[in-house]
């Protein structure tokens, strides 16, 4: 054999073995990701799991962590989230609509996608700051659920707004000239054609922008959202608490007990992000089977 | 039309002059439904730059800028943003530590190397990770990574920088991992199998081909995976601790920019006071910051965009 040749195949053994070494390095990357995320979960769970029962989830928060309960925040979070995306559904979608379906390409439509993809990338906290100045004192809203829920609907708007306008751009032009042809007008068409084809896409990104505002907790502490409120809210303009607020609250006391409280809460709070997840991926899944046929 | 008369010619005017003004109306109520994003950013900026105006007329902005002593709360008053800005820059820069090497050879990983089949279950799980609350990944920092690093040496401090950074790094992977997977998908096939043709493996046409091609889309991943942890609040506010140490040790207590603005809202600062105006001019800072990181990747984003269409 050729001293080149030889010289070759061990170049070309190493590269062989570089090959599956970082092959390896590549899945063990992964793994180690996995790795987290399980023992993320099983640190929550092993803490929490015990401190589940009817009285936790009806109870409020106490100075004993033996008696807390996450029904206010529970209740609270229920509220900013519908208030939140009533607000944003309305004002993303119509936006949507505006930029999809009659907004001439232009400057207009241009500076509001860059403005969108701007604002997507401001930290939440800023948002708060935003919906302290406007919202608590300008309109006098105060730390009011009204306040908190306004907050968080513009928090997510971009993200409301940039997936309906993925929804309304794939529905085809030709149900829309179709529309057209038979005499509808522009609004016609969009509400009677164009909409209930795109709804349940527009839903599912509507559903994924909300489970992020569940989590958030930053913009509302903010906005001076109470962390121990041991009162349900009973109106719009009642003060309140969300899940995260009370999960920090917990973690933020030297206590072991009021830690496990708080792995119990976020418990509740991860099974609310997933059956939301859920939904969404079986709201898309129908959805598909829908338009195949 | 003609035929219909004069009164049928009538009532189909009339209707075509309701419809007219139907959608008309729906048009104008849409345009301001547009309107209230670009409301919603200047909002912001006017926020800012109103109430962080209040605290520059009592507080000069060269020791705002140059300070390395930040103590509005204590008696003793400085205005030095620098040790809060090194305790993001810390925390941050942890972050990518982690979230760098995981996320991209992770993005490789699915790009190049997994079956359709791991692909289909690999990513919703990355998914559950990123919808993880960022108060969760804190209660994790706090009460998981702390202790084990604190039982690996004794100069981990109960709040700390690396912690924090650590599961900020986790956090943030997949955004980084999703984005330069996409990048690297977006690379067109003939590349891959012109290097396989020539007698690449497959790891040299992924480090050597694939991601130098999808580079500039990886780098705006990681520009804007640095500007999410830069803004992260929840995290560093529950394991990082609040001392505003003007440091670069990992292992001691500090302040990030968002963890000072909580710790100021959460205590009894009264509306007006000095102290709270800080809160105004740390969130104009961190809100440029994170401006210039995000306008910067869509500069990168845009670059890559022009190679390929």
């Amino acid at each position: 054999m050729e001293p080149g040749y030889q010289h070759f195949q061990r170049s070309m053994a190493l590269r062989k073995w570089k090959g599956r070494m970082f092959h390896l390095i590549c899945m063990l990357a992964i793994l180690l990701v996995l790795l987290v995320l399980a023992t993320l979960l099983y640190n929550i769970i092993e803490q929490g799991w015990h401190r589940i029962n009817w009285d936790f989830l009806t109870g409020f928060p106490s100075r004993k962590p033996e008696r807390a309960g996450i029904y206010g925040a529970l209740i609270g979070s229920v509220y900013v989230i519908s208030i939140a995306s009533v607000t944003s559904f309305l004002l993303g979608v119509g936006a949507a609509v505006y930029l999809e379906e009659y907004a001439t390409r232009g400057w207009f439509v241009k500076s509001v996608h860059i403005n969108i993809s701007n604002l997507a990338g401001v930290p939440s906290v800023v948002y708060g700051l935003l919906g302290l100045e406007i919202f608590a004192r300008t309109l006098g809203l105060g730390d009011s659920l009204l306040a908190g829920g306004f907050t968080m609907g513009l928090l997510i708007l971009p993200i409301v707004i940039i997936a309906s306008e993925e929804a309304l751009r794939a529905v085809p032009p030709s149900i829309r000239e179709g529309a057209f042809a038979l005499g509808a007008s522009r609004w016609q068409t969009i509400w009677h054609l164009v909409l209930p084809q795109a709804f349940p896409s527009i839903l599912t990104g509507v559903i994924l922008a909300i489970s992020r505002a569940i989590g958030e907790a930053a913009p509302l502490i903010v906005l001076g959202a109470l962390a121990f409120v041991p009162f349900a809210p009973d109106g719009l303009l009642s003060q309140f608490t969300v899940l995260p607020i009370q999960i920090f609250s917990w973690i933020s006391r030297p206590q072991a007990e009021f830690h496990e409280v708080a792995a119990a809460a976020i418990m509740v709070l991860l099974v609310v992000l997933l059956s939301m997840n859920a939904v969404a991926v079986l709201l898309r899944l129908k959805f598909q089977k829908r338009s195949d046929i | 039309m003609k035929f219909l008369g004069p009164i049928g010619f009538v009532s189909v005017s009339k209707l075509r002059l309701k419809r007219y003004f139907t959608e008309r109306i729906i048009r104008i109520s849409l345009l301001l439904c547009s309107v209230v994003s670009i409301l919603t950013t200047i909002g912001i900026v006017s926020v800012l730059i109103f109430e962080a105006g209040l605290f520059f007329a009592e507080v000069s902005i060269i020791e705002f800028v140059t300070g390395t002593k930040w103590t509005p709360l204590f008696s003793s008053k400085h205005f030095g943003i620098w040790p809060l800005l090194t305790g993001t820059l810390l925390t941050s820069f942890g972050a990518m530590l982690v979230a760098l090497p995981l996320g991209l050879l992770s993005a490789i990983y699915l790009s190049e190397y997994a079956p359709n089949s791991v692909r289909q279950i690999l990513k919703p799980i990355l998914e559950i990770l990123a919808g993880i609350p960022t108060v969760v990944y804190g209660f994790f920092a706090l009460l998981f990574v702390t202790p084990l690093l604190r039982s690996i040496s004794d100069d981990v401090a109960i709040f700390n920088a690396i912690s924090p950074a650590i599961v900020m790094g986790i956090m943030i992977l997949p955004m980084v991992s999703s984005l330069s997977e996409d990048a690297m998908r977006a690379v067109p096939r003939s590349l891959r199998e012109g290097a396989y043709a020539l007698g690449a493996t497959r790891m040299e046409v992924a480090t050597k081909v694939v991601v130098p091609a999808a580079l500039s889309g990886i780098v705006a991943a990681f520009i804007l995976a640095v500007s999410r942890a830069i803004g992260e609040t929840m995290i560093v506010a529950i394991a990082a601790g609040s001392n505003p140490n003007f440091t670069f040790n990992p292992l001691v207590p500090i302040q990030t920019m968002t963890g000072y603005i909580v710790q100021v809202v959460l205590g009894d600062a009264p509306t007006g006071t000095l102290a709270h105006k800080t809160i105004f001019a740390v969130g104009i800072s961190l809100f440029l910051i994170t401006l210039v990181m995000n306008l910067l990747s869509q500069i990168v984003v845009g670059k890559f965009r022009e190679v390929y269409e």
